[in-house]
């Protein structure tokens, strides 16, 4: 990553490591200015002002860890990070084995798989807002999924997730899986389709069941498109914001509230910078406590193997 | 860093304004607001009328969304260097920093020549746009919270007379229920309970404790015996509004044109709606000010600031907007269409509705008091809008309400 190394371990005759792939390195520049400026110095600007007590507008006026015990103390805080660990682990365990499962499913040569496949990726082409908003009608009791059933006589039908604050998460979790299982869907299906038609050949000869076939040999195999898609699903979990604003509005109450909504009302709507910075550096820590020791065995430890 | 901050903006401010207006004839101005509801649409444009009437442009800059969407968008072009002429904000401590880090226009001049200090009534709406003496903004409506909306169907429906204050209105909402009709009507958003907490406590507690706590920030007080009745209070409305699941303010009050709720905790804006849905004062629907306890109104509402521009011209245009949206007609024909009341108490507003008079009269007799937007920061009012969100959602005792609120309070700055 780093252009910088130390000279004096390169053997004489061999070209500086600096200016190896010079063109390479040159033209890599402004990406890994961007990369500091902006990510870096972006990061280390708000974790500093984090420690202020701005208000509208950025100020040094250093009020040491207040934010933070005010953070802490808030129940709408404690409320977004249970709600984002509700849903995280749902939407994490979900989404593999749904995502999983489908793909498997079209990977049996079925016919229409085509069609299928559109299908099932049809609503990652849609937006949060417009996902939140055609779910908030779906599951509204007045004139969604709850009247309808019970137009067709089931009179004592009652399901209303999103107005009830224990289950609004889950109301939350339906429309998130509905617009996010498709994608891994296909990144699944893509790395079915990776695995050598000999190996199911020898798994056949063996005698080995399809569905332990799947379980014990090719899911071992598929460990980099697994990485992948836990990654994207991690990252579409942090940055929940959208679905939430456009589905409950963090209703019923705070029932539905998230640490992406927390950040953005207090720097903005409650004009109180210092806050949301606290509140935006408390997600950073969250991310980095979960990437570090992931990414350290994930490259480190092959580095040394 | 705040002056380095500054000027920087300040500079870009400059530099990308100078190249947009000046047309030959008149100046453009660009304005931003809010208002674009069918009846506020129609309030903006007696604005832009007697602007183009005046041989100027008015650009409309209309941000679609409530107030909650359209600041940070028009905070955010002011500090990022590309500042509308003039935007519409709510008159209170929103502006507060954007004025003190010097980023909007003195209008003092302007006030001093058109006299606001003696025409502008109530005095407090001036005095908000007021920093250091220096006036920086035009008070251009009252929008006051303290109303419920009653529907004559659903008392008609339940067989029993349409209340006639607060008091009544909890005592008649069991006969409302046998008749299979909600009580009270109430959007699940933090802001709308947070006001229908703000209207019950003028009624329950009476302005001098409400003031004490509101605007001296004395906590003491709200922990006090005319807090706890007010909690008491909220927590028997939680009750009547049971079984209301709608979010925006205009469902909850067309669960009130319908006659589906008996009554709805909302400001004068929604008789907008009402006279949308073609319902007429006094026959179809009643409104009490106050809650018909306490005949006091708060003087929240909007104005319109001013970006400081390099450009002289733009800014010889700016003061001349300024001056003429608090000017007589302006004020009568947009207060009309938008159905707030006037800042100015010396205009003929006697084509207005049953509603708007009984405002009229209320800030005639002198019962106003300065809204939350005036007293409490950005800061306090969103933990007070949580805390209200979570009393009114879920299971709290008044009592751990009470308490927090006058945490809250006492944490206020």
């Amino acid at each position: 990553m780093t252009v910088a190394s130390d000279p004096q371990t390169q053997p004489a005759k061999r070209p500086h490591r600096l200016f190896k792939n010079l063109m390479a390195k040159l033209a890599s520049i402004p990406m890994i200015l961007t990369a500091l400026v902006v990510f870096v110095g972006g990061t280390a600007w708000t974790v500093t002002y984090s420690f202020t007590g701005s208000r509208m507008l950025p100020k040094t006026k250093w009020v040491g860890f207040d934010q933070y015990e005010r953070l802490w103390e808030s129940d709408r805080w404690i409320i977004s990070i249970k709600n984002l660990g509700i849903y995280g682990i749902c939407s994490m365990i979900l989404t593999l084995v749904i995502g999983f499962t489908l793909a498997a499913c079209l990977d049996r040569k079925i016919r229409f798989e085509a069609a299928f496949r559109t299908i099932f990726l049809y609503p990652f082409a849609l937006s949060f807002v417009v996902t939140g908003l055609a779910w908030q009608w779906i599951l509204n009791p007045d004139f969604g999924l709850q009247s309808v059933v019970r137009g067709w006589g089931w009179e004592t039908f009652s399901f209303n997730p999103i107005n009830d604050p224990d289950t609004v998460m889950f109301g939350l979790l339906i429309a998130g899986l509905w617009q996010g299982t498709g994608l891994i869907m296909c990144i699944m299906l893509a790395g079915l389709r990776g695995i050598d038609e000999d190996i199911w050949k020898a798994a056949r000869v063996d005698g080995i069941g399809t569905v332990k076939t799947y379980v014990v040999v090719i899911i071992p195999m598929m460990r980099p498109v697994f990485i992948t898609s836990l990654v994207l699903i991690a990252s579409g979990i942090i940055k929940l914001y959208d679905l939430v604003v456009a589905q409950t509005g963090g209703g019923p109450g705070l029932a539905s509230e998230v640490p992406a909504k927390y950040v953005i009302e207090f720097m903005f709507r409650a004009q109180n910078l210092g806050q949301g910075f606290a509140a935006s550096t408390m997600m950073l820590c969250s991310v980095v406590i979960i990437l570090i020791p992931w990414a350290y065995l994930e490259f480190g430890g092959r580095k040394r193997g | 860093m705040s002056n380095v901050l500054k000027s920087v903006l300040l500079g870009t401010a400059f530099a990308a304004t100078s190249v947009t207006t000046a047309v030959a004839d008149g100046v453009e101005l660009e304005v931003t607001h809010w208002w674009t509801s069918g009846g506020e649409a129609v309030a903006v444009s007696k604005f832009a009328d007697a602007w183009n009437a005046t041989g100027n442009v008015w650009v409309d800059g209309a941000i679609a969304g409530s107030g909650g969407t359209a600041r940070p968008i028009i905070i955010s072009r002011i500090l990022g260097g590309d500042p509308m002429a003039a935007t519409q904000l709510n008159h209170g401590r929103q502006a507060e920093e954007l004025i003190e880090a010097g980023l909007m226009l003195d209008l003092t001049d302007v006030a001093e020549a058109g006299g606001w200090a003696d025409i502008v009534n109530p005095p407090a709406l001036l005095e908000s746009c007021t920093l250091d003496g220096r006036v920086y903004c035009v008070p251009v409506n009252i929008h006051s919270g303290q109303w419920i909306w009653l529907s004559h169907d659903a008392y008609q429906k339940a067989g029993i007379d349409v209340p006639s204050d607060w008091n009544e209105f909890v005592a008649t909402a069991p006969k409302l229920e046998e008749a299979g009709i909600l009580p009270l009507a109430m959007g699940q958003q933090g802001w709308q309970q947070n006001l229908a907490f703000g209207a019950i406590t003028i009624a329950v507690a009476g302005t001098d404790a409400w003031r004490e706590v509101t605007v001296n920030k004395n906590a003491d007080v709200a922990r006090g015996p005319e807090y706890t009745a007010v909690f008491q209070a909220v927590a028997d409305a939680r009750e009547l509004a049971r079984g209301s699941n709608v979010q925006d303010w205009n469902q909850a009050t067309n669960m009130v044109i319908t006659g589906e709720a008996g009554g709805q905790l909302m400001g004068d804006w929604a008789q907008g709606e009402f006279a949308v849905a073609k319902q007429v004062e006094g026959q179809d629907y009643s409104c009490l000010p106050g809650l018909g306890l306490n005949q006091v109104l708060d003087t929240g509402g909007d104005a319109f600031y001013f970006p400081v521009n390099d450009d002289p011209t733009i800014t010889a245009a700016q003061k001349e907007l300024a001056a003429l949206l608090i000017s007589p007609d302006v004020q009568v024909s947009f207060n009309l269409a938008k159905g707030s009341l006037p800042v100015r108490g010396d205009i003929d507003m006697s084509t207005a509705n049953g509603c708007m008079q009984k405002g009229l009269s209320i800030l005639a007799e002198g019962g106003v008091l300065p809204s939350g937007d005036q007293s409490l920061s950005a800061d306090t009012q969103t933990q007070i809008e949580d805390l209200m969100a979570q009393f009114w959602s879920g299971d709290m005792s008044a009592a751990d309400a009470q308490e927090r609120y006058a945490q809250l309070i006492e944490d206020a700055d």
